[in-house]
């Protein structure tokens, strides 16, 4: 058998079953791994005595052979989702020493399923930010390199990117409120689901913007998305926004047989200054599809433009209400205060002692937006063209669209480093593909279709009805097996 | 629409941030690019568009309202920089 990390969820699952591996052989494979990557600083907290008795666990559980399919499946767990008693700093100073009383939704779902948490994993701090490289624990590294050169794995979720991608884990945990599970997916070659918002519990998942934010597997291969989808999602009564919707069963619905799917190709996601290769990727991407049956049409989504000024004034509003709960009361840092220091002191130096320059720029930014004055003209006019964007999508949805093919990111991984000196709208275009998905609450997967010259992976991005995981999953299955995508990163680390 | 220093303290101090004086006008700029990227929204025809409240067409829940935890104080205050006799513990308020 290959090396035990680098297995799919399915293939471990099978082996499992089938007695031919334990939980604790792939947990302390895993473990192995992780001790020797050090240098991509994807693992920033971490778990093995837990990880080993969530094992040992779901080993006996097995035996009894009345075992989910996520039972003894190792998992890495981005730093966003409170773990009982573990760490969960949201990549922030703010959240240093932070151990959550509770678990997440989410992650009970998981650990309930028997899977096994082997740590916690970089990111953005509090998910804000598209290269990793605002995280207070360092830049997570991307696995893959061009001409030996650090790039990004992409943000926010870079550190569970670059854990499964270079095999330190079977899959990981994601979040996403504007692309941070499908950008850094694309950047490291990997697959990468946001579901329909609604579709899994925020509840215990530290919150950046609540209207977008959406929890997702990020996975070796569509099928693992699948299965790990399916033990992620489900109602929760403790998130007021969570679907009371049955959770229907993902992998089954894996056929491949995708004929006479009407596939949408909107014009307005080709770009000035799109590189060739993704324009060319793109191209490719809708050839597979029309080669398994599918019918392949050009359609219009007339307010794309418009997403990425929606959501930079969408996000930064509800962060700023969000983060307000960090004041240094309750949990948190608080600032050594001066002699005479009121509350207002307390706050103030909390505040800018413990968040980052981006989370600081974002939340003022917000606390703009929102102030008297403002909000006519900034906040209710973005929820306006909010809403139109997302009449776009119902409107191609009602004439038959069954999903939307996209590139995912107008550019392969880039150095890290390289956007120090651009202004943050530069960053922000990172997202520009990714983010309408958010604004609209629609389910999006990004999954590896190609190499850049450089050698960098390339992602496309399939867009799908709401609540439709299930079909968009079965045509990313299908894009898949064309795509043929196999590269692994060559190990430097 | 253009922010300025003074603008710029006001929205630091709203959002309970301290921002030193000498980095004021750094912060300015960083908004104004902000905001010149914001400014395209004006050009949407939004006439007789309702605000998006909620992405998905769902109603909020409702429950009884009871009360359905408590006694769980050790844990809520476990977390607290600085805790005291069953409180959270914070600087002099009112003289």
């Amino acid at each position: 058998m290959a090396d035990l990390n680098t297995l799919t969820i399915a293939g471990a699952r099978d082996a499992l079953r089938k007695g031919e591996t334990t939980a604790r052989a792939l947990t302390e494979a895993c473990l192995g791994a992780i001790e020797g990557a050090g240098a991509l600083n994807a693992f920033v907290h971490h778990t093995p005595d837990i990880a080993l008795a969530q094992a040992d666990a779901a080993d006996a559980r097995l035996k009894t052979g009345d075992a989910p399919a996520m039972c003894g499946i190792p998992l890495g767990i981005k730093d966003l989702f409170c773990t009982k008693g573990v760490p969960t700093q949201a990549a922030s100073a703010m959240l240093a020493g932070f151990r959550p009383e509770y678990e997440s939704t989410i992650t009970r779902q998981l650990f309930d399923a028997g899977a096994v948490m082997l740590g916690k994993l970089n990111m953005d701090e509090f998910a804000m930010g598209s290269s990793n490289e605002t995280s207070v624990y360092g830049d997570a590294i991307n696995p893959w390199q061009a001409a030996g050169r650090k790039m990004t794995p992409g943000g926010s979720s870079g550190g569970s990117a670059a854990a499964v991608a270079a095999d330190l884990c079977l899959a990981a945990t994601g979040t996403d409120t504007g692309g941070s599970i499908r950008q850094p997916a694309a950047f490291t070659g990997i697959t990468g689901i946001k579901p329909t918002y609604g579709r899994c519990s925020r509840w215990g998942v530290v919150a950046f913007a609540s209207s977008l934010d959406q929890a997702g597997p990020m996975t070796k291969d569509v099928r693992d998305a699948a299965i790990m989808l399916q033990a992620m999602a489900g109602h929760d009564p403790k998130d007021s926004t969570s679907a009371k919707l049955a959770v229907p069963d993902f992998e089954a619905m894996l056929t491949g047989d995708i004929r006479g799917k009407r596939i949408g190709i909107p014009r307005e996601y080709r770009m000035d200054g799109m590189p060739a290769e993704i324009e060319r990727l793109w191209a490719e991407g809708a050839d597979m599809l029309r080669g398994a049956g599918a019918e392949v049409v050009d359609i219009s989504l007339p307010h794309t433009k418009y997403a990425l000024p929606v959501y930079y004034v969408i996000a930064p509003a509800e962060a700023s209400s969000n983060l307000a709960r960090y004041d240094g009361v309750r949990y948190g840092h608080r600032a050594t205060l001066a002699a005479g220091d009121g509350i207002t002191e307390m706050y103030e130096k909390t505040r800018a002692e413990g968040f980052g320059p981006q989370v600081q720029l974002r939340v003022m930014m917000g606390t703009y937006v929102l102030s008297a004055g403002f909000y006519d003209a900034y906040y209710n006019r973005a929820r306006k063209v909010r809403s139109l964007i997302k009449r776009d999508f119902d409107d191609v949805f009602a004439d038959g669209i069954d999903a939307i093919l996209t590139p995912a990111t107008p550019s392969a991984a880039f150095g890290l480093g390289d956007m120090a000196s651009a202004d943050p709208v530069q960053m922000y275009l990172n997202d520009v593909f990714t983010v309408t998905v958010n604004l609209a609450g629609l389910p999006a997967i990004a999954l590896p279709a190609g190499l850049d010259a450089q050698g960098m992976p390339l992602g496309l991005q399939l867009i799908g009805r709401p609540w439709e995981e299930g079909d968009l999953l079965n045509i990313a299955h299908s894009l898949e097996a064309s795509a043929g995508f196999v590269s692994k990163p060559a190990k430097w680390w | 629409m253009s922010i300025d220093t003074e603008t710029a303290r006001r929205v630091a101090k709203l959002a309970r941030i301290r921002v030193e004086e000498d980095k004021l006008p750094a912060l300015a700029a960083e908004f104004n690019a902000m905001l010149g990227f914001i400014e395209q929204l004006r050009e949407v025809n939004v006439d007789g568009v309702e605000p998006m409240t909620s992405v998905t067409p769902q109603r909020l829940p409702r429950r009884a309202d009871v009360v359905t935890d408590g006694g769980i104080q050790d844990q809520i205050l476990a977390n607290a920089p600085d805790a005291r006799e069953g409180f959270f513990a914070v600087p002099k308020m009112v003289e």
